[in-house]
């Protein structure tokens, strides 16, 4: 059939039609990121420092030209640290506000409460320092920026310290939340299979104001050493304790999972009260940890937190957090979608290049290669917190990878 | 439990009942004396310790920086009362639940005033008797709560003697009792909760101290005191100072033997229990009329 001149301007308004189909106009509306994190209450200490860096990343990406031509705006909610309240908030996130990509609440708590309503819709998550937060729920789109897998891994490296300090007897002092009962019992757990035995072991309610009375009742039984797994008010109230009343000279180790020992704030001012605990951390200023990148972004961080009045050092939740924004860029950049579903994927099989190191994911969404470390406080002095920013202060003890010196005893370190 | 360790703890619980004592000590006089439910006592309470922490940050003693804001939290106390009186009490019947809406606001204000002020960090002063201990032997105790508990144990001591041997404090008694017979006899009950109110206001100062002086403050730490301090003004029996020390001295040793012999999680269960069982005995409170 020849083509008359009717068919040929149908057919080149079809195919103009098509084009316009093919090329739509470029969206230029924002990527929301959606996230609840703790601006009051008792994890609002790191949260504060958690929110700068995103928003420090935030802006970063945003004089970059943004994630696929588009801004990208955080959307978040102060979750006042309650459990009570992260279902409502990331319910909200999700229907109302309607998000493009969602970050979990801060620490292990606020976390738990919402894994069951991701895991139903299916959604990314990226994890944001939760201990085991997925190890039931096994969701395959979580991604935890925690630097340890499990509260076993996480105990591991304070077990070989035990272990090299030829310790027998032990005692846990833990407080009664999810957090620290999830990492106590990983200790727990690496107790048994290590042949220790284990003298105290006590859950305190989190309302405990003095604990003269735990530590006289630790130093009764003569233990080698005291795993203590507690929150910043408590941590700061058990060293207190320890300087007032004392552990007795048979403690070898002291520490383990304190939160708040890593807090600027709380180092200034227990200072020469800190010497000889080891305690987790995930980054010290030692040579061992020069990840390409941290010094640079710390340093910016600093700049920006002696405005905002929050964490002065932030070395615990900033740089991970970071990460986080670092992680969905890339993906995001890689993949050239916002869907969730090949985002995950993307992030699952491959290596994330971030200012903390390089990180892959194992099948629970947890690092496969866990870098849980133990830093002994030595040779602190008070009221200078300017003292932490260099090496030597909380030297790497465990685990051997990253270890900048070998961990003295508790008393030796003391005297 | 070897005997020593349960002579150790029954101390260290006296010492703790009292600082207990003198946190609870204005809510017995807000709450327990002139019926106001005064839900933000404990938000007052860290009020005045950040005030000490700003004194201490000029070189201030906590405790003298307790004593100096006095009469400033007493000011405050003042205005709180007039304000609470004006719009809630004086018009009625539901007072009480509005009031406690009113008092939590008051709280929640407190809080948000201080992080916005303060941040959100823990703060915690210097003086020569914290983070030290006296050793007798293998015997020890921790100086700050020795200075809470002589601390405590003068303030009770000043407030119950107010009360029982001035004309206000009688008139702050009486009020407690009879407001109309109070009005027949020719004073302004309003007047005198108004002064009360100031006076369990300015408590909150020097009890402030020693809450920043016991351990860190932070400020949503009036969240955890709501229970404990509300647990010793009605277990004491509502307004009577004798009562409250006891009532704290008894939380404390209690708290304190469970701490170092059942078990840390049954501290709380066996201080509530205890109040359980005084009301069911004795449903006025252990001093209660």
């Amino acid at each position: 059939m020849k083509p008359t001149r009717r068919t040929l301007l149908v057919t080149l308004a079809a195919a103009a039609l098509m084009t316009c189909g093919l090329a739509p106009a470029q969206d230029k509306t924002p990527i929301r990121i959606g996230l609840s994190i703790a601006q009051t209450g008792p994890l609002s200490g790191a949260g504060k420092s958690g929110l700068l860096a995103l928003q420090l990343w935030r802006d970063d990406v945003n004089a970059r030209g943004g994630l696929l031509g588009r801004q990208v705006e955080l959307v978040v909610y102060d979750d006042q640290s309650s459990p009570a309240m992260t279902p409502g908030i990331y319910t909200k996130l999700i229907d109302v506000d309607k998000v493009d990509l969602l970050i979990a609440p801060y620490a292990t708590n606020p976390t738990a409460p919402i894994m069951p309503l991701i895991k139903r819709r299916d959604l990314l998550l990226m994890g944001n320092f939760a201990l085991d937060a997925n190890a039931e729920i096994r969701h395959d789109k979580y991604f935890n920026n925690q630097p340890w897998s499990s509260a076993k891994d996480a105990a591991a490296p304070f077990l070989g310290l035990c272990k090299k300090l030829g310790a027998k007897n032990i005692a846990i002092l833990a407080a009664d939340a999810e957090f620290a009962q999830n990492l106590a019992n990983g200790f727990r757990q690496g107790l048994k299979e290590h042949g220790f035995e284990s003298v105290y072991d006590q859950n305190y309610p989190p309302a405990t104001i003095d604990f003269s009375s735990m530590m006289r009742a630790i130093r009764a039984k003569k233990p080698d050493v005291v795993f203590v797994a507690s929150y910043p008010s408590d941590s700061t109230a058990i060293i207190r304790a320890v300087n007032e009343i004392g552990v007795g000279d048979s403690v070898k180790l002291f520490g383990g999972g304190m939160v708040g020992l890593q807090y600027a704030s709380i180092l200034e001012s227990l200072g020469s009260q800190l010497n000889g605990v080891v305690n987790y951390h995930v980054w010290a200023p030692e040579k061992s940890m020069d990840f390409p990148g941290i010094r640079e972004f710390l340093a910016r961080y600093q700049a920006k937190a002696k405005q905002a009045g929050v964490d002065p050092l932030g070395f615990y939740l900033p740089p991970y957090d970071y990460a986080i924004g670092e992680m969905l860029a890339q993906a995001v950049t890689a993949t050239r979608s916002l869907d969730h579903k090949v985002l995950a994927k993307y992030i699952r099989e491959h290596e994330m290049k971030t200012v903390v190191g390089s990180i892959r994911y194992g099948p629970t969404g947890e690092w496969s290669n866990p870098r849980m470390i133990y830093v002994q406080f030595r040779g602190v002095t008070d009221k200078n917190l300017d003292q932490f920013r260099s090496a030597g202060k909380q030297v790497v003890v465990a685990p051997d990878a990253f270890k900048t010196g070998e961990v003295l005893p508790f008393g030796e370190v003391r005297k | 439990m070897p005997i020593e360790l349960l002579v150790e703890a029954v101390i260290a619980g006296v010492l703790l009942g009292c600082f207990y004592a003198a946190v609870s000590v204005g809510l017995s006089v807000a709450f327990g004396l002139l019926d106001i439910p005064h839900i933000a006592h404990p938000a007052f309470l860290v009020l005045g310790a950040y005030g000490v922490y700003v004194l201490g940050e000029h070189g201030i003693d906590p405790l003298l920086g307790g004593i100096l804001l006095i009469p400033i939290f007493f000011l405050l106390g003042v205005a709180v009362y007039r304000f609470y009186h004006a719009v809630f009490e004086k018009r009625g019947t539901d007072a009480g639940l509005r009031g406690l809406a009113f008092f939590f606001g008051v709280a929640f204000i407190v809080e948000v005033a201080l992080i916005l002020t303060f941040g959100v960090d823990q703060r915690m002063v210097d003086a020569p008797y914290i983070g030290k201990g006296l050793a007798l032997g293998e015997f020890r105790l921790p100086l700050r709560m020795l200075v809470s508990f002589g601390v405590a144990l003068l303030l009770t001591a000043t407030l119950s003697l107010y009360l029982s041997a001035t004309f206000t404090g009688r008139a702050i008694k009486a009020v407690a009792q009879d407001q109309t017979a109070l009005a027949l006899m020719g004073a302004d009950p309003v007047r005198i909760k108004q002064w009360a109110f100031g006076i369990a206001t300015g408590t909150c100062a020097i009890a402030g101290a020693l809450l920043i002086v016991v351990g860190p403050v932070e400020p949503g730490l009036g969240r955890l005191y709501i229970g404990r301090t509300f647990c010793v003004a009605v277990l004491a029996g509502l307004g009577s100072m004798p009562g409250t020390l006891a009532a704290g001295i008894i939380l404390g040793v209690a708290e304190s033997v469970v701490l170092t012999s059942l078990g840390a999680s049954w501290a709380p269960a066996v201080a509530f229990g205890i109040l359980l069982l005084v009301l069911a005995v004795k449903p006025a409170g252990l001093f209660g009329r």
